[in-house]
């Protein structure tokens, strides 16, 4: 692992990077250039970033607007935000589904100070549940990258979530839409993750393993469509099936892969997350402690499953 | 056209939208009487559009952000070429592509999937810039309704509009009056509207009877005004040209029975 990087930086160096090759990409924020990080799209192609001030609906409906003149808008703001223009990405981005990116950044507990108001802990929920939406959430700088290249090439609405914590940028990435990744084997559990906790569920698997439970990680970037069939085999394979998220328990990938698994056998299965309740400010870890979230927590909650 | 010819089509699409909302046994018929001529002054005299090419690039587009007067702008589109009238009847049936609200993606020369409020103006603002940005010449339009204008995004859209100096684009207000709960003063009053958008950087035409074809084409017809968007307050009569529905908030939703059809048929043969 090298210097820990945010997935917000990535996604904005990724922008640059793609924006070089393909003109028909432009940016769109709603006054928060340097906290999306798309300010440096913004530094190498002044004319390709638009503001629309502090108007989170107008932000998304400009940008649907822009995408059916050919245009492939990725339009950046808050998270937390993806409430308030809900109703605008259901009705003029998704139901026609057109061809914009909704990069949001600042998801979950991690945004750390700013507390509760901005921490997001629904957003995946709002967002998989509107058809033909594909949601993803990288776990590091190098697979946000190629989520980035990833969501340019579909065609039709794309939601990344994306982290305003510096975390582990790890060596060996791969990334395909729709497919879970496993990162790590194990026979006697397995744990879905996506996000900032693939890092923290693969410290709470070592953990485990000091203990004899070989515990398998699996990075589930996309949220949608699902890797059904990764659940399935590792779910048989394992017995006990768990999931770790910076969302509320409510919503999530926790009650994604609930639906895969019902009624097709008898598993231990837990969801580990934010239990139903807003976030705090405090720094990123000791709010992450506060909500159970850090790796021995998380172990100790796997130990603790029946 | 002639105006003789334009009336006479504003005469047939006023018949088609009494016929396809009482076929539908719902629909919104009084909106779509009192947005007739505009619709009729866009697709028939002043957008460059070719209905057998509806996705052509360079084309006109409207926005249909009052999206629940379907029924105006499918007999427009329909007598346009876009589609045969015959799909009429099968508006708001299953598996239609005449959808309740306008969807782009299933009728042809639909530009924008409409319907919530609002939405319209800020998708043809995003259109506008879009064209601007690629170097199209083509002019964005939408079509507002009055009540639409309590929607927080109209105004959101506008000062964007504004700021990024959208000439290529074109709100027209179908000022009736009129909304599902009243008149727009009980329900919600708009204030003086004219000067709203014009603090809010447009150049504003007034139309003192948006129903006189004519009149509507004027205003169509006025030069862009450079790095200004326009907006044509047009000031209409709800349920136009139906003696019974005229100026009546009880008829924006609501389909004529088969009585009612054919005296309002009667009433636009006269």
């Amino acid at each position: 692992m090298s210097e820990k990087k945010a997935t917000r930086v990535a996604y904005g160096e990724a922008l640059v990077e793609l924006g070089k090759d393909n003109d028909k990409i432009v940016v769109l924020d709603a006054d928060l250039a340097s906290a999306t990080m798309t300010n440096m799209f913004r530094k190498a192609f002044p004319d390709r970033h638009f503001e629309v001030g502090i108007a989170e609906a107008n932000l998304v409906t400009i940008a649907n607007g822009m995408s059916t003149m050919g245009l492939i808008p990725f339009a950046s703001t808050f998270a937390v935000f993806a409430g308030r223009c809900f109703e605008q990405i259901r009705n003029s981005v998704c139901y026609p589904h057109n061809n914009v990116k909704l990069a949001f950044t600042h998801a979950g507990l991690t945004v750390g100070e700013d507390g509760g108001s901005h921490q997001a802990i629904e957003d995946v929920a709002l967002m998989r549940v509107l058809p033909g939406m594909t949601v993803i959430c990288p776990a590091d700088a190098n697979e946000t990258l190629k989520a980035v290249k990833a969501a340019v090439e579909i065609d039709g609405p794309v939601y990344l979530r994306l982290a305003r914590l510096p975390t582990a940028v790890f060596e060996d990435m791969p990334f395909t839409v729709g497919k879970g990744h496993v990162m790590r084997e194990g026979k006697d559990g397995v744990i879905f993750t996506y996000g900032t906790m693939v890092e923290v569920s693969l410290d709470a698997a070592k953990l485990l393993s000091e203990k004899g439970m070989e515990v398998a990680v699996i990075n589930m970037a996309t949220i949608k469509p699902l890797d059904e069939d990764i659940i399935n085999t590792y779910a048989a394979k394992c017995g006990k099936v768990f999931t770790v998220e910076e969302h509320n328990v409510i919503g999530g990938l926790g009650d994604a892969v609930g639906s895969v698994l019902a009624g097709r056998g008898t598993f231990v299965f837990k969801k580990i997350g934010v239990e139903d309740r807003f976030g705090q400010s405090g720094k990123p870890m000791d709010v992450l402690r506060e909500y159970g979230l850090c790796a021995d927590q998380v172990a100790e909650q796997i130990l603790a499953a029946k | 056209m002639t105006i003789q010819q334009l009336e006479a089509t504003c005469k047939q699409v006023r018949r088609d939208i009494i016929n396809m909302t009482a076929d539908a046994g719902s629909g919104h018929p009084g909106g779509s009487l009192s947005a007739t001529e505009i619709l009729v002054a866009l697709y028939f005299e002043k957008m460059n559009v070719d209905p057998q090419n509806p996705k052509a690039p360079q084309r006109d587009r409207l926005v249909m952000s009052k999206g629940h007067a379907t029924p105006g702008l499918y007999a427009v589109l329909g007598r346009r070429g876009f589609f045969s009238p015959d799909l009429f009847p099968t508006f708001r049936q299953i598996h239609s592509p005449l959808q309740g609200h306008p969807d782009m993606k299933k009728c042809p020369g639909v530009d924008a999937s409409t319907g919530s409020l609002g939405q319209g103006a800020s998708i043809a603002a995003g259109m506008a810039l879009g064209a601007k940005h690629m170097g199209n010449p083509c002019h964005v339009y939408a079509l507002l309704g009055d009540g639409e204008c309590q929607e927080g995004l109209i105004w959101e859209a506008s000062m964007a509009a504004t700021h990024y100096k959208l000439d290529n684009l074109t709100f027209i207000l179908d000022h009736n009056g009129l909304q599902i709960d009243g008149s727009n003063s009980e329900v919600m009053c708009l204030g003086d509207i004219h000067a709203k958008f014009e603090a809010f950087g447009f150049r504003v035409i007034a139309v003192d009877d948006g129903n006189d074809i004519t009149k509507v084409l004027d205003a169509l017809n006025q030069p862009a005004a450079e790095g200004k968007p326009t907006c044509i307050i047009c000031r209409t009569v709800k349920g136009k040209g139906i003696s019974f529905m005229e100026n009546q908030s009880g008829w924006h939703g609501k389909a004529p029975n088969n009585e009612q059809r054919e005296q309002a048929l009667k009433e636009l043969e006269a």
